[in-house]
């Protein structure tokens, strides 16, 4: 049922020309999102997707278009090869699915490596009761030092196009002087 | 601005609550669902709020750009230092049971401090980014 609600609002942003719509929209998808991950009892990732899709991306896609104006313009031919290829991409990936282990299955890969391991060992090597929490900054301390190290250089990439806030006002001002 | 008078006291009761909650998300990481990355957007957020409801030059007042790419930067300084204190006590990079005498609660300091510096650059991006959007269509 979820999934379904997701479909039409991504059916909705892709077919909107009120890009002020399309935003609220992709915040309500994000939201379903959430959701959805909420059923598969996944609350951590459902947390990060609600406060990060739903609430910041949504704040600063409506900065962008208090800068850009708020209606698509110049919507050139009517996107029958893009139609195309994405209709196929779809298939494949529908596709691919019917290789997936059952959700909940003990036997996918993904349980029978280290997962066992974390659950039984992380109480007493590490004592946090929240798994999620040790995996992510302890067992998994590498990839959590890289996820941080993409966002502060995506932050550092964000203010070198933009003009760090700040740097261009005192420009301004020496101007004025 | 000087019309949005229930905007502005909602608003003004809603901050506070909102960054208690992203301190309590933050610090509650280990037991509970949160963490660093939802705790600075969290913090991020309260702070947005603030900034768009009561303007970006009374926001300027309440934190500089410059405070926030420090901050942004701290942490990750903080995230890689936790790990360089690893190696200097004999583990490995990044190992925390060295950080005190017993393993598990050194787990849990290293656990606390490298989380911190999670929240502490997602939040400083987050508002950074906040700041370099609104910014430009302030000076225009």
């Amino acid at each position: 049922m979820l999934l379904l609600f997701i479909v039409v609002v991504a059916i909705a942003i892709a077919v909107l020309r009120n890009l002020f719509a399309a935003v609220m929209l992709f915040g309500i998808f994000s939201f379903l999102a959430a959701a959805v991950f909420v059923s598969l009892d996944a609350v951590d990732v459902a947390f990060t997707e609600a406060a990060v899709g739903a609430g910041i991306a949504t704040i600063l896609m409506l900065a962008t278009l208090a800068r850009v104006g708020g209606h698509e313009r110049g919507v050139h031919g009517h996107g029958l090869f893009p139609l195309a290829i994405a209709f196929f991409t779809g298939l494949a990936l529908i596709h691919a699915t019917s290789d997936f282990p059952l959700v909940g299955d003990p036997s996918a890969p993904a349980h029978g490596h280290v997962a066992p391991r974390y659950l039984k060992e992380s109480g007493s090597e590490i004592g946090i009761p929240n798994v999620v929490t040790s995996v992510l900054a302890s067992y998994r301390g590498y990839d959590t030092l890289g996820e941080v190290t993409v966002i502060f250089a995506a932050g550092v990439g964000v203010l070198c196009l933009l003009g760090a806030a700040g740097a261009g006002a005192r420009r301004e001002d020496k101007k004025k002087e | 601005m000087g019309h949005h008078l229930v905007l502005r006291v909602i608003c003004k009761l809603l901050v506070p609550l909102i960054l208690l909650f992203a301190l309590y998300v933050q610090f509650h990481g280990d037991f509970g669902p949160g963490g660093g990355f939802q705790a600075g957007v969290l913090f991020g957020a309260g702070f947005i709020l603030y900034g768009i409801v009561f303007g970006l030059g009374h926001f300027r007042s309440v934190v500089s750009p410059a405070l926030l790419r420090t901050v942004a930067a701290c942490g990750l300084l903080l995230y890689l230092l936790v790990g360089v204190a690893g190696m200097l006590l004999g583990g490995n990079y990044l190992d925390y049971s060295v950080l005190r005498e017993n393993p598990a609660s050194g787990q849990h300091l290293g656990i606390f401090l490298v989380e911190l510096g999670v929240g502490l650059t997602v939040s400083g991006v987050m508002i950074s980014l906040f700041y370099a959007f609104a910014d430009r269509r302030f000076r225009e």
